[in-house]
């Protein structure tokens, strides 16, 4: 160990040494907690420390800090070093509250005082002190202070160029934090004029400045592409003996070079005068020129560099994507980097290719090197760079090589790492059905996605498949074929038993001529694989086999067997249990007609965007490899347009009806399907989601809040309040997920004449619902007479860019207008006897619900609205109510009577009023409501 | 734009740690942790750029001293690459070859040298000569200063 210059401190040396020579981590603490106990006592005595020994305390906190130990004091005495007219003292100080003083610290104004103080300095070292912190922790606190003094520093011909450099860069950092603080007007040129700088380490502090500035404001800095062009333009050109110390290893200034070349990526085109276009492209093709000479060194240092600078140039071209001939040439120099001994070259290559690939002029060649990048998948020794591989694989793929990269993709799955399976599943997938020519083969690489990677099968992919298959008439046969003969397979994997039970289950008929996949052996291959299937799984065979009942009837007794199976309590899962017994009830009850109308094969899906697609861009946000060839912005000739666009077998139509794709086979995010399947859609419909939202309606006959609506994405809660003919409903819509709902638009849907007998008004909502948050509408109505009925709202959005729909009625039942009325028995029968004509009373006899709960039905009918009228009936288990509905134009007396057969488990239930509609209406909502 | 420097040794105990962006203690210890242990399991042959959450993260080591860096998406890989050895060949000038124990005795040292070379995680000098001047003057203000200090001391001035 050198002895190091400067003054160094002993107290300190020793402390290090002291800790480093700790046995445990235990004497280590120990160690530090008497340092930390000493340097407390000593801050707080009553001898004033000299600033040696404030340096050295401050010192000693820092390195403990460093160790991973919290300090929580000796920031003032830090403070105090600045103001010290030592510079070691002071240099300690700014150390210490760059790595330990938060922005927002109280301390923050003191500090910005001694800043102010340093920047006045006539010593530079002093200066640069300051504008270092500035630029360690430059908050808006100290945008504000600096704001004039720093952009003078930066253009004075006073300043020596160690603190314009600094200074460019204070600004620069300043300027992130608060953007406003940039001068405009004549600052702009005298800003960009520093590419012109004679020192390069200013050239360089400044290019970082004005590449930020140029983000922001690309128009005012425009100026400065000329001059980088120039620039750069003498560098690439200059021996690497012309710029001295700034040559790095033979290569002049690439630090500057790179940053020059990223500058003018910030530009497209970069510029529209022919003198500096053609200036640009001299130099771009001087440096791939360069590349291909000998090398000066054979340091790693040099290459490095060199090709630092190559890359950026590459990415320059790429990003113009105007030159044909560069971007030919940057490919072949890439395709070279494919085959280097340097692991990095090789990943930077892949990288860089992708993008090229994506080229309308480099695709062809990018192709060429399509062995290599095969084999750089396959024997690359660093998961990451075989990830750069598949990525690139990805992106050159078109119809002409898609089946031997897919095939290369799929051979190289069996043994890929863990960690990049799932996105080559997805990637795979979508290659397969992009340039898919013929279906059979699409079929057949899903199935094999399916066997050798299961686990990674999302289910967008599995879905998507039987979309395919549904879609397209002339693969049905085949994929039946081929789907029943990879169930045959000892082991298959649980996605490979819902394909096949959901193609069998609608196609299963087109290969039933066979004797070998006659329809009982079809039957009993896939009942074979139930009992090791999960519940989902499970309930989509069930459904399968009502399907086989309509396809072949000739092995129904063999399929209701099964059902009578699971139909009672030996089947755990109550979804299952209830599935069973209605197929079983279906295929006893229905008639052929009718069997073969509720299971009739599945409609056409509408035509839409790949979800799968979809799925990887989340994975991988902004880091997507496109497999989409950009039109490029030169009007060139091009050889190579064939393969561009127009590639979608499946044009790219996104529709409304976002649960088109998982009808019946998924969770979906709404329960409330509303496309137009009918029956088929209701049998096959999911009960795995949140169930029974809609239902919801009738608990709100009892009561006036509470959930209304739930399911994965939205909750609905409701609370509302009636007085006589007025109502009033809260709806809090809650948005569950960690998205934003937008578009979201509530429409009333109550037909013009309901309208004339319940006015509603639906106050308005805003159209976007953030993640977690909730919104409420209110909605009031008024009754002018009676109604049936309820209104119901049509609520649409957007989830993660799919529309959803959902239709949720509104609590705004007759029952809701009644005023109870209390009577006694003489009174109550009285007008019992009175309306007693036919088309005044209903009566209707139904099931208990079991158990028969007297208590909870007397509750109900509380909340119902009506009045329960106690001593009234000669018998106690009998309930009587009677209750009058308000609404502007009539009023409406009501009476019932609920009587309980505890021994048949039945109720019967008769309504008396004075009208007739009112009476039916009241009995409907109540009937099976006990 | 650089957004931290970490130094830390085949153990992995950190030696020196440079954020160019504002996170708290918290955040920073667990970024640091992940880091370490990640970069230990990756084998010698391998490439020094990886892909991590929103950044890159670019490493080499040097003896037993690790030192990684965290760039933006956009940044140049192989000249960050050349910043860290700049930086090591400075300290290797300034201290002659040096070592571990030259950063951890002398780690505020090893920070006044990584501020001249990188200022708010962009490089400042790219020029070693010109560093290495910075540090001398510092040195020899400090010199003065002691000199200055020892001679109040005994009474002379």
């Amino acid at each position: 160990m050198a002895p190091v210059r400067g003054d160094g401190m002993r107290g300190l040396a020793v402390f290090i040494s002291d800790i480093r020579n700790c046995k445990s981590k235990e004497a280590e603490v120990k160690r530090i907690n008497k340092e930390l106990a000493n340097i407390r006592s000593k801050f707080k005595g009553d001898k004033t420390l000299d600033g040696y020994q404030k340096k050295k305390y401050v010192c000693k906190l820092l390195f403990i800090f460093l160790l991973g130990h919290d300090i929580d004091f000796g920031h003032m005495e830090a403070v105090n070093l600045l103001s010290s007219n030592k510079y070691s003292e002071k240099q300690i100080g700014y150390l210490f509250i760059s790595v330990l003083v938060n922005t927002n610290s109280d301390l923050i104004s003191l500090i910005i005082q001694s800043i102010k103080n340093d920047l006045q300095s006539r010593n530079p070292i002093h200066v640069n002190l300051a504008l270092q912190c500035i630029a360690n922790i430059g908050s808006r606190d100290m945008a504000e202070s600096f704001s004039n003094e720093i952009p003078k520093l930066l253009v004075s011909g006073d300043t020596m160029d160690v603190v314009k450099q600094s200074a460019a860069l204070c600004l620069l950092r300043l300027f992130r934090s608060s953007p406003e603080i940039i001068p405009g007007g004549e600052w702009t040129s005298r800003i960009i004029h520093l590419l012109n700088d004679q020192h390069m380490g200013v050239v360089t502090a400044a290019t970082s400045l004005i590449d930020a500035l140029v983000k922001k404001n690309p128009e005012e800095y425009k100026g400065c592409v000329t001059l980088a062009v120039s620039r750069l333009s003498r560098i690439v050109t200059a021996s690497y003996t012309d710029l001295q110390d700034y040559t790095y290893y033979f290569v002049p200034a690439p630090w500057l070079s790179v940053k020059l070349l990223r500058l003018l990526q910030n530009y497209n085109p970069v510029t529209e005068e022919p003198g500096v276009r053609a200036r640009l492209n001299e130099t771009l093709e001087t440096i791939l020129n360069k590349a291909q000479e000998p090398p000066k060194s054979k340091k790693v240092q040099h290459s490095n560099a060199k090709n630092a600078v190559l890359f950026e140039a590459i990415n320059l071209i790429i990003h113009s994507d105007s030159e044909p001939n560069l971007l030919v040439r940057a490919c072949n120099q890439l395709g070279q980097f494919l085959s280097n001994r340097e692991t990095n070259l090789r990943y930077l290559a892949l990288e860089s290719m992708c993008h090229l690939a994506t080229s309308e002029f480099s695709h062809e060649e990018v192709k060429k090197h399509q062995e290599v990048v095969i084999l750089s998948m396959k024997m690359e020794k660093d998961v990451s760079v075989r990830q750069q591989a598949v990525d690139l694989l990805y992106a050159m793929c078109d119809r002409g090589n898609a089946e031997e990269i897919v095939q290369e993709m799929l051979n190289y799955l069996e043994t890929a790492d863990y960690s990049i399976r799932e996105e080559m599943v997805l990637k795979v997938a979508i290659l397969a059905e992009k340039y898919a020519t013929d279906y059979t083969w699409y079929v057949d690489v899903i199935l094999n996605l399916i066997r050798i990677a299961g686990d990674y099968v999302s289910e967008e992919v599995w879905y998507r498949v039987i979309q395919i298959v549904i879609n397209h008439e002339e693969v049905q046969g085949y994929a039946a074929k081929t789907v029943f003969e990879a169930l045959q397979a000892p082991a298959c994997h649980e996605n490979m038993v819902k394909v096949g039970g959901y193609i069998l289950g609608e196609f299963g008929n087109l290969i039933a001529g066979d004797s070998r996949s006659a329809p009982l052996v079809q039957f009993k291959l896939l009942h074979s694989k139930y009992h090791l299937c999960s519940p989902m799984t499970r309930a989509l065979l069930l459904s399968t086999y009502i399907k086989f009942i309509n396809l072949f009837p000739e092995i129904r007794t063999n399929i209701q067997e099964v059902f009578r199976q699971h139909s009672n309590l030996r089947s755990a899962d109550a979804e299952l249990q209830q599935r069973a017994s209605e197929y079983l009830q279906l295929s006893i009850v229905a008639s052929t007609d009718v069997l073969a109308t509720v299971l009739e094969e599945m409609p056409s899906f509408p035509e839409r965007e790949s979800s799968i697609l979809n799925v990887l861009k989340k994975k991988k946000p902004g880091r997507v490899p496109e497999n989409e060839i950009r039109e490029s912005k030169s009007p060139a000739p091009s050889s190579v347009t064939q393969n561009s666009h127009s590639n979608h077998k499946f044009p790219l139509r996104t529709t409304n009806n976002a649960n088109a794709d998982l009808l019946g086979l998924s969770t979906p995010p709404s329960n409330n399907i509303s496309a137009g399947g009918g029956a088929l859609i209701d049998v096959l419909g999911d009960i795995y989601g949140a169930g029974g939202a809609v239902n919801n309606i009738k608990k709100f006959l009892f009561k006036n809040n509470g959930v209304l609506f739930e399911n994965d994405i939205l909750q609905i809660g409701v609370k509302s309040e009636f007085r006589k003919n007025m109502g009033r409903i809260g709806l809090f819509y809650g948005n569950k997920t960690q998205n934003p709902l937008t578009e979201f638009t509530p429409s009333l849907i109550w037909p013009a004449d309901q309208e004339q007998k319940l006015s509603i008004l639906l106050e308005g909502v805003e159209p976007r619902l953030e993640a977690g948050a909730q919104i409420q509408q209110m909605i009031a109505a008024e009754a002018f007479e009676d109604y049936c009925d309820s209104p119901s709202i049509d609520l649409s959005f957007k989830y993660n860019g799919t529309q959803q729909k959902i239709n949720i009625k509104l609590p705004f039942t007759l029952n809701k207008f009644f005023e109870p009325t209390e009577m006694n028995a003489e009174q109550f029968f009285a007008r019992w006897k009175n309306l007693g004509s036919e088309q005044q009373r209903a009566q209707r006899v139904f099931k208990a619900q079991t158990p028969m709960d007297l208590a909870g039905a007397a509750n109900k009918l509380s909340g119902f609205g009506i009045q329960l009228l106690e001593n009234v009936d000669p018998n106690p288990d009998n309930m009587v109510c009677a209750g009058i509905i308000n609404t502007i134009r009539v009023q409406v007396g009501c009476l019932m009577r609920l009587e309980p057969n505890k021994q048949a488990e039945m109720f019967r239930l008769t309504i008396r009023s004075s009208k007739e509609s009112v009476t039916k209406e009241i009995c409907d909502m109540l009937v099976d409501q006990f | 734009m650089m957004l931290f420097m970490l130094l830390f040794s085949r153990q992995g105990k950190l030696r020196l740690q440079k954020w160019y962006v504002a996170h708290p203690d918290k955040l920073k210890k667990k970024i640091t942790r992940e880091l370490v242990t990640t970069i230990l399991a990756r084998k010698p042959k391998m490439c020094s750029f990886l892909e991590w959450k929103e950044c890159k993260i670019v490493y080499k080591r040097y003896a037993s001293l690790y030192f990684c860096c965290a760039i933006e998406q956009n940044d140049n890989e192989l000249l960050t690459l050349e910043i860290i050895h700049r930086y090591v060949e400075l300290l290797d000038k300034y201290f002659g070859s040096v070592c571990e124990l030259d950063i951890i005795f002398n780690f505020e040292k090893a920070y006044f040298i990584l501020d001249e070379l990188l200022i708010g995680g962009e490089m400042q000098e790219t020029s070693k000569k010109n560093v290495l001047k910075a540090i001398a003057s510092q040195d020899l203000l400090q010199e003065d200063e002691a000199v200055e200090g020892a001679l109040t001391d005994i009474g002379l001035i």
